[in-house]
């Protein structure tokens, strides 16, 4: 049997090589991202100990405020030169160099903007000779308080040389300096991965940065000769006590590279859900493919039943095939994985100027390669096998091979599945707590499921409708009847169609309500004519210097301009984020507040007004009091002033200017502007775009601009999913040759009779490509009903957190079905050259 | 009866509805070469019912073939009306095929998906000609349809599928129909009633016919009955009966008989 098996599969290699590319797909999308993130994260591991290397104990303050990545950033707390002297007095310690580093230094290049960064910090530092392999390349390290040095990276970006004034933006206003130096690092680097660094002199460092003078981010510590660095260690914690975090180099080193790691594998685990919802499409183009086998084989399995195969044989020889094909799969994928996730490592750490640790290929990788290809493969064969099983010997001898079954029960248990589903997820969305992850994941799945099931009932109907579009037509109309032959495999076909469709349409939904209600409740309640902010990006608050609010004032046709300053805060040991503005009445008045209880008063020293979703989560009530730790600042008491009503673009805790020093960018991030009545807006606009000349990041926007800028992020990620289901999609379009290519060999005869009786080759391949976009067209319509429903069900779900209107986007929607056609005909183009190539009279023996 | 001296072929486009001129088709090379066809000369008149006879692998289906334009020959000119068929390119069958010519094969010959009606009709509606409602009436009467139009060929009887085809051959008025082995597949009533059909079609309305069959009854209904034997033209008849069709069969080749039902 098995070698009977065997060769029946090398001679349907068409079929099998589309279905297996299915699963190579998969299995490469799932090596690939394991390799991909090993090499990643051993290549930062060698970076942080080697940037380490000189360390021998490092000494960080604990994070001022600590929150968790998924929230936003730490805000780092910083030791005071007595704690580098302290260190210095321990014995066994030769040397300490403070580090004066944070976030948000930000160059001014030569075309007047800031040098954008993509993700990486730009530190500011100071300077601390050529250390922690840290190499001159030009020019010398700063020396006196107007020169700086810039690392190649940002030299590069910047294309500044040494010699030029460079305006830079740090926790002030614009500073300008003389750039003296450009250095790298050991190994021919140009910066420790792709951040931007700049460093100034120590107290510069310490002013601009950190905005304490002395203070420091951490102390590098250098162990005397034959001093144990573990000892040392424990020697300096000691002395230093519970305040702050004392570790050897390599420990820091591992500590850092973890932070990265933990990042590293949450983008493995997207990479791995996009890869599952691949092979999922994929199961569905190898259960398709195997159907079609079995009904192919039918007289010959009922032949060998007849002879005497046991159905236990014959599920075997389906069986044995769908492994051969997994396991081949499997291992193709998993090359082809390692090739590609290398590729992606080199081109990652290329862009990020890593230096690549060598490609491994993890054992994960290899486990899942396997247990994934040879797991979807079998799973998807197991109902043809069973199918197959269920062949009566009698059928080698009757004439037709099988009759239409009747669909009611695949309905029944696609309409049960399917409710299941959306049962699953309506719950999922009601609740809170573990579980919800798994029931909407679960549910999602069923639903699919479920309109898989029921797709073949849809088919009919659907395909009669679509297809009358194209009925004008001779072939048209062939093309059409074609696509509805043979329901189940046009509804499979469409089904893993749908699955991509379906989830990129349930994103665009979500993201395009959310859209919809933050603006259309914006739109409403913002009445500033004019709003002053910057882009923020992790690490850094764009500010502007306060000293220019008088002037802006002062420009004609402005009428008020009231300034806002935001940092995190611990509130009540809770971080949050604190507003302060200089004037409250006219923010209450500009984005529409209203009053709960208490007074929306400006708040004096000591007072601050919070919404009312905050009071209620935080049992707070005018005259409350709450102790409030801003990241510079010590801990003290605020009494709740007032409470007003949560706006959906407006909320948390409003404080006078009093806390502003306690701040790290202690200057306003955003201004309300509202202008004079009959005030030339453009005018006005020009007279403090002029005054913001040396804050490049600040823009003068309306609120309509505003608002597309702030939404705009959404479409990134659309995007980014929309990119990543696309191998999903791919993997569908393959599906759907497959099942062409099938139609036209199934029909050889009959395409040969329509040539003979003046069909033209060209008719012919319109035919295919009618029965193509049919099919293609019928799997965006399904997805695009469950993508929706998805979508309503998350924005009913998000009810509570301001998503307040279902938006469909009706314009991607036909883009999606203006695509859904143009794969259908990329589709056809191979099925459709073969059609034409058909030789009548081949075609007319052919049986 | 007349041996095989072809006569001299002339222009006479009027006349016939399509000739071959010298034709020869090999298959394959070396050792696998096989003659088909040795210079067949034949000439076949407008009008006219004509059978080709032979035994199996004499090459009748070839001649059909290549007299169709569905296969190529490798020497010689084939002409259907004034068209040379040799030298056309697929476009220029595609155009033939609509506008001159009609098949009816042995079997599968119907589009399952359309109705019967839809069948007979689709060679005009590739072409995208609108039929002749009156001529199409006289067809489908002719071939006794009427009640079973609208009947999917799966519905409908082998007898009534081939019924079916020839209505579909003959709706587009082609120069000439080609049908090779039309009753192959079919009991002897059934093909009774399609040869019969056949033969009106001619006589009636001056349809130009050439079948294949192995079967002496079937070619008595043709007006000249064709021999071929080892893929040349070896004897022709005229007004054929059963009788003297097997009496032909015999005189040329005691061994190979075909059409033993009888
Ligand atoms: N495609 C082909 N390739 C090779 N030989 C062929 C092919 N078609 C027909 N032949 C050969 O040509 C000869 C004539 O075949 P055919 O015309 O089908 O005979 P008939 O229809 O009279 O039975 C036979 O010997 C047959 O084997
Ligand atoms: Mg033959």
């Amino acid at each position: 049997m098995l070698r009977a098996t065997l060769k029946s599969l090398l001679a349907r290699k068409l079929r099998l090589v589309l279905s297996g590319l299915a699963v190579l797909l998969g299995v490469m999308f799932v090596s690939g991202s394991f390799v991909l993130t090993d090499a990643l994260g051993r290549s930062f591991d060698n970076m942080f100990s080697s940037a380490m290397a000189e360390t021998d104990v490092l000494v960080t303050a604990r994070p001022a405020i600590d929150v968790s990545e998924l929230e936003g950033e730490s805000v780092p707390g910083m030791l005071a030169a007595a704690d580098r002297d302290a260190v210095a007095a321990v014995p066994g310690v030769a040397e300490v160099v403070g580090v004066v580093q944070a976030d948000g230094a930000r160059v001014i290049g030569t075309d007047g903007k800031v040098v954008a960064s993509f993700g990486p910090p730009r530190f500011g530092a100071n300077w601390t000779g050529e250390t922690g392999g840290l190499e001159l390349r030009e020019g010398r390290g700063p020396t006196s308080a107007d020169e700086i040095a810039v690392n190649v990276t940002l030299a590069e970006l910047s294309k500044l040389k040494v010699g030029d004034r460079v305006g830079v933006l740090t926790t002030q206003p614009k500073k300008l300096f003389t750039l003296v130096g450009v250095f790298g690092y050991e190994g021919g680097l140009p910066g420790q991965g792709p951040v931007h660094e700049v460093r100034f002199t120590e107290p510069v460092a310490q002013e601009l940065m950190l905005g304490a003078p002395g203070a420091y981010t951490s102390l590098s510590v250098t162990a005397a000769p034959g001093t144990d660095p573990a000892a040392l260690r424990d020697a300096i914690k000691s002395r230093l006590g519970d305040k702050y975090v004392v570790q050897t180099g390599q420990e820091a080193a591992a500590a850092i590279a973890g932070d990265f790691k933990t990042i590293l594998s949450l983008f493995n685990n997207i990479l791995l859900g996009f890869a599952g919802v691949a092979l999922f499409v994929g199961t569905f183009l190898i259960l398709n493919t195997f159907s079609i086998i079995v009904a192919q084989r039918t007289r010959e399995l009922a032949l060998s039943r007849a002879l005497g195969a046991s159905r236990r044989q014959v599920i075997g020889s389906v069986m044995v095939e769908a492994l051969a094909i997994g396991l081949l799969a499997s291992v193709l994928g998993l090359a082809a994985g390692v090739g590609v996730g290398a590729l992606l490592a080199k081109l990652a750490a290329d862009f990020s100027s890593l230096v690549l640790a060598s490609i491994s290929l993890p054992l994960a990788a290899v486990i899942s390669a396997f247990a994934v290809g040879i797991g979807v493969t079998v799973i998807a064969a197991l109902l043809p096998a069973l199918r197959a099983s269920r062949v009566p010997p009698v059928a080698a001898l009757q004439e037709v091979a099988t009759p239409d079954r009747p669909l009611t029960r695949l309905t029944v248990s696609g309409a049960s599945i399917g409710a299941l589903g959306a049962g699953a997820i309506a719950f999922g969305l009601a609740t809170s707590g573990d579980a919800v992850m798994w029931l909407l994941l679960g549910g999602v799945l069923a639903t699919f499921i479920g309109v898989s099931l029921l797709s073949p009932v849809l088919a009919r109907p659907v395909v009669s409708v679509l297809g009358r579009l194209f009925s004008w037509s001779v072939p048209g109309r062939l093309g059409r009847l074609n696509s509805g032959r043979n329901p189940r495999r046009t509804a499979i076909t469409a089904a893993a169609l749908m699955v991509g469709v379906a989830l990129i349409t349930g994103v665009n939904t979500t993201i395009s309500s959310a859209d919809r209600s933050l603006r259309g409740d914006a739109e409403t309640g913002f009445q500033a004519d004019l709003i002053i902010s910057g882009q923020e990006s992790p690490g850094v608050l764009p500010t502007f210097d306060e000293a220019l609010l008088p002037r802006m004032r002062a420009v004609p046709g402005i009428g008020t301009v009231t300034a806002e300053y935001n940092d995190q805060a611990l509130i009540n040991e809770e971080p949050s984020w604190a507003a302060a503005v200089t004037d409250l009445p006219a923010v209450v008045r500009d984005l529409s507040l209203v009053a709960v209880a208490g007074s929306l008063a400006q708040p004096g020293p000591g007072e601050v007004v919070v919404d009312d979703q905050n009071a209620t989560e935080a049992g707070l009530t005018v005259g409350s009091t709450v102790t409030v730790k801003l990241p510079k600042g010590e801990p003290a008491s605020y009494r709740i002033s007032g409470v007003y009503q949560r706006a959906p673009f407006y909320g948390g805790y409003i404080f006078g200017t009093d806390v502003v020093p306690g701040m790290r960018f202690p200057q306003p991030s955003f201004a309300y502007v509202r202008l004079a009545d009959g005030a030339d807006d453009a005018a006005a606009r020009k007279g403090l775009e002029a005054l913001l000349v040396d804050s490049p990041e600040m823009l003068v926007e309306d609120k309509q601009q505003y608002l597309d800028r702030e939404l705009g992020e959404g479409a990134q990620l659309l995007l980014m999913i929309q990119i990543l289901l696309g191998l999903a999609i791919v993997i569908a379009v393959l599906g759907v040759i497959n099942t062409l290519a099938l139609s036209v060999l199934e029909r050889t005869r009959e395409l040969g009779l329509l040539r003979a009786i003046g069909l033209s080759r060209a008719a012919t391949m319109r035919m295919i490509t009618v029965e193509a976009v049919v099919i293609t067209v019928f799997g965006v319509l399904l997805g695009v009903a469950v993508g929706i429903g998805l979508g309503a069900a998350v924005v009913q779900g998000l009810a509570d957190e301001g998503l307040s209107t279902l938006s469909i986007p009706w314009p991607a929607i036909g883009l999606y079905l203006a695509a859904g056609a143009a794969l259908g005909v990329l589709a056809a183009v191979l099925p459709a050259i073969r059609a034409a190539r058909i030789n009548v009279l081949t075609a007319i023996a052919h049986e | 009866m007349t041996t095989a001296a072809p006569p001299l072929i002339r222009q006479r486009a009027e006349t016939s509805a399509a000739r071959a001129s010298q034709v020869w088709k090999v298959y394959g090379t070396g050792e696998a070469q096989v003659v088909a066809l040795r210079g067949v000369d034949v000439e076949l008149e407008r009008g006219r019912f004509t059978a080709i006879m032979g035994p199996s692998g004499s090459g009748k289906s070839t001649l059909m073939h290549c007299l169709a334009g569905l296969d190529s020959v490798s020497r010689g000119q084939v002409f259907v009306g004034d068209t040379e068929v040799t030298g056309l390119n697929d476009a220029g069958l595609t155009r033939l095929r609509r506008e001159k010519i009609g098949f009816i094969f042995q079997q599968f010959n119907l589009l399952p998906t359309l109705t019967a009606q839809e069948n007979i009709l689709l060679p005009l509606a590739i072409a995208g000609r609108k039929p002749d409602q009156q001529w199409f009436q006289t067809v489908i009467d002719t071939v006794g349809l009427g009640d079973r139009l609208g009947h999917r060929p799966n519905q409908l009887s082998g007898g009534q599928q081939q019924r079916v085809a020839c209505a579909r051959a003959l709706v587009s008025r082609p120069e000439v129909v080609f049908a090779d082995e039309p009753t192959g597949n079919l009991d002897s009533r059934s093909g009774a009633e399609v040869l019969g059909f056949l033969r009106r079609s001619v006589t009636e309305y001056g349809q130009t016919i050439v079948m294949v069959t192995h079967d002496a009854v079937a070619a008595s209904y043709a007006d000249r009955v064709i021999f071929l034997a080892d893929g040349q033209i070896v004897a022709e008849l005229t007004g054929p009966t059963p009788e003297r069709v097997l009496d032909t069969l015999k005189s040329l080749d005691r061994t190979a008989q075909p059409g033993t039902e009888l």
